[in-house]
């Protein structure tokens, strides 16, 4: 059995604030197999960058991780001193961020920047790490890359600012990109490329990636597994298909059904009624039972957790042996 | 049974609901600015500094022990004596006397007084003038805007002193030697507010720009309120804060201004010494041994000046949400 | 020729349109300042927003305009509420003008019939006013309640109109949640009883869930108040929701204008073709799409003849040289060459 590239083992991250520290991220667990592209969808406020950002070990202070483990190959990595995470970002996961200008210099030409990247994570000469940033802009689709390698990135569309902020993730060969909201700063017609190129570019690097996104149109066209998140915790994980046709968590079938389609003609969305707890008011039990039209008896008291089922797993009593009457307090 | 209070049935009926004083207060102490306040000691300690000396201003009638303005109860006899524990001294008077037999901590406390008002005035006129154009400005644009702003511009050019030589000039030509006494306290909130004007403008307009691109603003356009209730009621509330911290750091300088017009001798006069005013006079015996004439004045104008500037930075970056 | 329009407008009596937008064009200034100019020696640089759009709106339906950034479409949005002038043409509301000054006496009158709801929640409502005096700014600017109690109950009325609670009248916009911020905007573009919203992306700011909630309630509004809406989205998918007919707009020009049904089933221009492809959708799941070219060109300098000819497959001489006018095709009206000569 193939080792997975990256393994989230009950992280939580928290966020002291005067008013009492708040759990942002609440004990979540996943796993990320080589060349795998893996959703993390939810809406604002789901915890879903967050888990991007303590990946990469990028979380502001004063929040921090407080439990659990992350594996990138097997060795821990979320307990790593500064310097060291420094080297494995870059190097050993790359990033792609909603704005591409964050990930771009403006003062320096894409050419240096790549070239730089390059030759932190390879012992390659100068010369050679021109033809190889030369090569990877070709690979991302920048039309006359010898001529456009000495521009700034103001000289770029938004669209080709992304393939070039992509060129640069993938520049020193990871095993992981972390790829959040790729496309969302894009128009449509951009963002289908951009897709598609994340796509056969991850395919053919061989790259795992986690791929975090409000757009579930996006996740159903790109990813093979995904993951919905709900207020810090992982409601429902599966295959892209069993979550998209058939989602049982009652969260994911409001979030199917409230999306329309241009496939098909609805007269009325499913609507989920309220909105997403603030951090500061997460309820007890399953956080998602006050807005749920299927809970029960257990739902407001104890936490389900994420359990088999097919394929998939999910965080519902709905689907679990409900506990005995004596756990629950009348 | 839930208890209605009258809030729910007013709402209930259709009335206006209003929070009450108490929750209006509760949420002030609740606040995130009352929070970081407390949390620097230093903010703190200038603002107890600020508002003794404010208070002190404020009640002098009340706690000092002696009217410096009341001519007929000075005596010569009492000029320039040292502080109350040195050799010499007289109990009588704290901090000593000058060369008029004035008590200096009363006359202190008279010339914060003077201090105070003349900075607290002339920001306020700034102020005032500085919003309505910055105001006008950023939400008219075009020729309106290059005229006002030009203005500024030119007026950035002239030094804050120069522009109150020439009010007090003016003043001094138009009303003659005598009536400017009573003028001169007008004459220098004038000049000191129109100095510092074009900050609160520049300041201004450019949150209006910003604002006035708002789509809340759009929303009252198009069900056509008057630009000038727009002006008022939408962008102004909502340009505010950094005006407030530019208040506050101005009228430290304001205040700072004020001593030196003072101590120039266009200030305020020896009868109605202001801060300024004594160290100008405590600045003559410097050097012939009577210190404390100087001196005090120089240390309550430079602690107020301190504090409210340290105010005005912790007001700075409390109102910033990059900093927070 | 403004006074024909006007003429036969007002000669088609109750049947009219309630909106008819004609030959509408905008020009903004983008050039550098005087100054820079003269000394530079730089040209004037016009950006040529929104060029020769003509549609028009019947009264209880809702028409969308489709487009990407910089297709001019929420320019359109604010020259039809009167928020931007016309540089050229003209909006005409239930047989007023907009722009010509003989109709000034009742267009102020039409104001009250027209609003507005705004993308974004979070800068749409005034953050140092409560949600109640949000809400009776419109009341009392068109007087449309006598007293403070008629104020309060006509507000009360509208927050519970809107699915809020009268009592939330009394806090502060950074109090609610972005859908209920945007609810207290359409409250607000409710009160003073219009007819016509324009709905410039009134969903694109929030979550997928909070947004079901919102297109229902606008869908639910328009059913009980009889509304009309102009509804502007990048969204094809909202589009197809909301709309019975739908515009698609490229660099400033209307290209497509079908009954959504029709648009939706057997798109006919090149660029709505394309766009239909793109959208990312749920039903997609591992489907080969078609490699989409190119990006939109920058509107300061938009492509001669036909502005989506650099990327469009059937693209001909024809195309690069000439711009093609508006032609009926099928139940809508289609601006190609390709459509035009039967070439797709």
């Amino acid at each position: 059995m193939t080792e997975p590239v990256l393994s989230v083992r009950n992280l939580k991250v928290e966020f002291p604030t005067r008013r009492g520290r708040l759990t942002a991220i609440d004990d979540i667990s996943f796993d990320l197999m080589p060349g795998e592209v893996l959703g993390v969808v939810g809406e604002s406020g789901a915890g879903k960058s967050i888990t991007g950002t303590a990946i990469i070990g990028l979380i502001e202070p004063p929040g921090r991780i407080a439990g659990g483990e992350i594996l990138l190959k097997g060795r821990r990595i979320d307990n790593l001193p500064p310097d060291a995470m420094r080297k494995i970002r870059g190097k050993r996961i790359g990033m792609v961020f909603q704005d591409p200008l964050t990930s771009l210099n403006p003062l320096y030409r894409i050419g240096d920047q790549l070239i730089e990247t390059v030759q932190t994570h390879t012992d390659l000469s100068a010369a050679a790490a021109r033809n190889r940033a030369l090569a990877l802009l070709t690979e991302v689709g920048i039309p006359a890359p010898a001529s456009r390698i000495d521009n700034y990135p103001h000289q770029f569309s938004g669209g080709m600012r992304q393939r070039v902020v992509l060129a640069l993730a993938l520049a020193a060969e990871p095993e992981l990109v972390i790829a959040d909201e790729p496309t969302t700063a894009l128009d449509v017609s951009v963002q289908a490329q951009i897709i598609a190129l994340i796509k056969r570019l991850c395919r053919q690097h061989g790259a795992a990636v986690m791929l975090i996104t409000h757009d579930m149109g996006v996740i159903a066209e790109t990813a093979d597994r995904v993951a919905v998140m709900y207020a810090g915790r992982i409601v429902e994980i599966g295959p892209v298909r069993d979550v998209v046709k058939q989602p049982h968590h009652p969260y994911t079938k409001g979030l199917m059904g409230s999306i329309p389609t241009i496939a098909t003609e609805s007269d009325r969305l499913l609507q989920i009624p309220g909105s997403m707890p603030r951090l500061t008011a997460i309820p007890k039990g399953c956080a998602f039972h006050p807005r749920c039209p299927a809970r029960f008896a257990p739902c407001d008291q104890v936490r389900p957790e994420l359990a088999g089922r097919d394929r998939s797993q999910v965080a519902c009593w709905l689907y679990h042996d409900v506990p005995a009457p004596a756990e629950l307090q009348p | 049974m839930p208890v209605e209070t009258n809030e729910t049935v007013a709402a209930r009926v259709g009335v206006a609901p209003r929070i009450g004083v108490a929750g209006r207060l509760g949420a002030v102490f609740d606040s995130d600015l009352l929070h970081s306040f407390l949390r620097s000691k230093v903010t703190v300690l200038a603002a107890v500094v600020t508002l003794v000396i404010m208070a002190g201003a404020l009640l002098a009638p009340l706690i000092a022990p002696h009217d410096p303005f009341d001519v007929a109860s000075l005596q010569l006899l009492d000029s320039n004596l040292p502080p109350a524990w040195m050799e010499g001294g007289d109990p009588r008077f704290l901090l000593g006397t000058d060369d008029q037999g004035r008590d200096i901590f009363s006359t202190i406390l008279y010339g914060s007084r003077l201090s105070l008002s003349v900075g607290f005035l002339s920001v306020v006129f700034a102020a005032v003038l500085g919003i309505a154009l910055g105001l006008v400005a950023g939400y008219a644009g075009g020729s309106t805007d290059s005229v006002i702003m030009r203005i500024a511009d030119i007026q950035l050019t002239f030094p804050a002193i120069l522009i109150a030589l020439l009010i007090d000039g003016t003043a001094r030509a138009l009303f003659g030697e005598q009536r400017n006494e009573q003028l001169v306290f007008w004459v220098l909130v004038l000049s000191i507010g129109l100095s510092f004007w074009v900050q609160y403008a520049r300041t201004v307009r450019g949150s209006t720009l910003v604002e006035k691109n708002k789509d809340y603003v759009l929303a009252a356009r198009l069900i056509g309120i008057h630009p000038v209730k727009i002006l008022f009621r939408h962008v102004l509330p909502n340009v505010m804060g950094p005006v407030l911290v530019i208040a506050t750091i101005n009228l430290v300088l304001a205040i700072i201004l004020e001593a030196t017009l003072s101590f120039l001798g266009v200030g305020l006069p020896p009868t109605q010494p202001s801060l300024g005013t004594l160290i100008q006079i405590g600045n003559r015996y410097l050097f012939s041994g009577e210190w404390w004439i100087a001196i005090f004045p120089g240390i309550t104008l430079a602690s107020l000046a301190l504090a409210i500037n340290l105010l005005g930075d912790w007001l700075r970056d409390a109102l910033n949400p990059k900093l927070r | 020729m403004t006074e024909t329009l006007v003429g036969t407008a007002a000669a088609a009596g109750p049947a009219r349109p309630l909106v008819q937008v004609e030959n509408l064009g905008r020009v903004f200034d983008v050039s550098p300042p005087w100054l820079n100019r003269v000394i530079e020696r730089l040209p004037q640089r016009l950006l040529r927003a929104v060029a020769g759009v003509n549609f028009t709106i019947d009264r209880c339906e809702t028409f969308a305009l489709v487009g990407e950034s910089g297709s001019g479409k929420s320019t359109v949005a604010k020259m039809v509420v009167g928020l931007i002038p016309p540089t050229t043409g003209q909006v005409i509301i239930d047989g007023v003008s907009m722009t010509n000054p003989a109709h000034d006496g009742q267009r102020r009158a039409l104001r009250r019939r027209i609003q507005m709801v705004f993308q974004d929640p979070y800068a749409s409502l005034n953050p140092r006013w409560r949600a109640f005096d949000i809400i009776a700014e419109p009341i009392r600017a068109f007087s449309l309640a006598d007293s403070r109690q008629e104020i309060a109950a006509r507000v009360g009325e509208l927050l519970t109109l809107v699915g809020l609670d009268p009592a939330d009248g009394a806090k502060y916009p950074h109090e609610f949640s972005g859908g209920q911020r945007q609810r207290i905007a359409i409250a607000r573009a409710l009160a003073s009883e219009p007819e016509f919203i324009v709905c410039d992306e009134p969903t694109s700011a929030l979550d997928v869930s909070v947004q079901a909630q919102i297109l229902n309630l606008m869908r639910d509004l328009q059913d009980r108040l009889g509304l009309t809406y102009l509804f502007i989205s990048h969204n094809l998918a909202v589009v197809r929701h909301m709309a019975n007919r739908i515009g698609v707009m490229y660099l400033g020009r209307l290209v497509e204008v079908a009954p959504s049904r029709d648009l939706f089933r057997a798109p006919r221009h090149p660029y709505t073709r394309m766009l239909l492809d793109a959208v990312p959708d749920l039903e997609m799941t591992g489907r080969q799409r078609k490699a989409v070219e190119g990006e939109i060109p920058n509107p300061i300098d938009p492509p001669a003849g036909c502005a989506f000819h650099p990327r469009c497959p059937f693209a001909n001489d024809r195309c690069r040289a000439e711009r093609p006018e508006p032609v009926a095709a099928g139940a809508g009206e289609v601006a190609c060459h390709a459509v035009a000569e039967g070439r797709i």
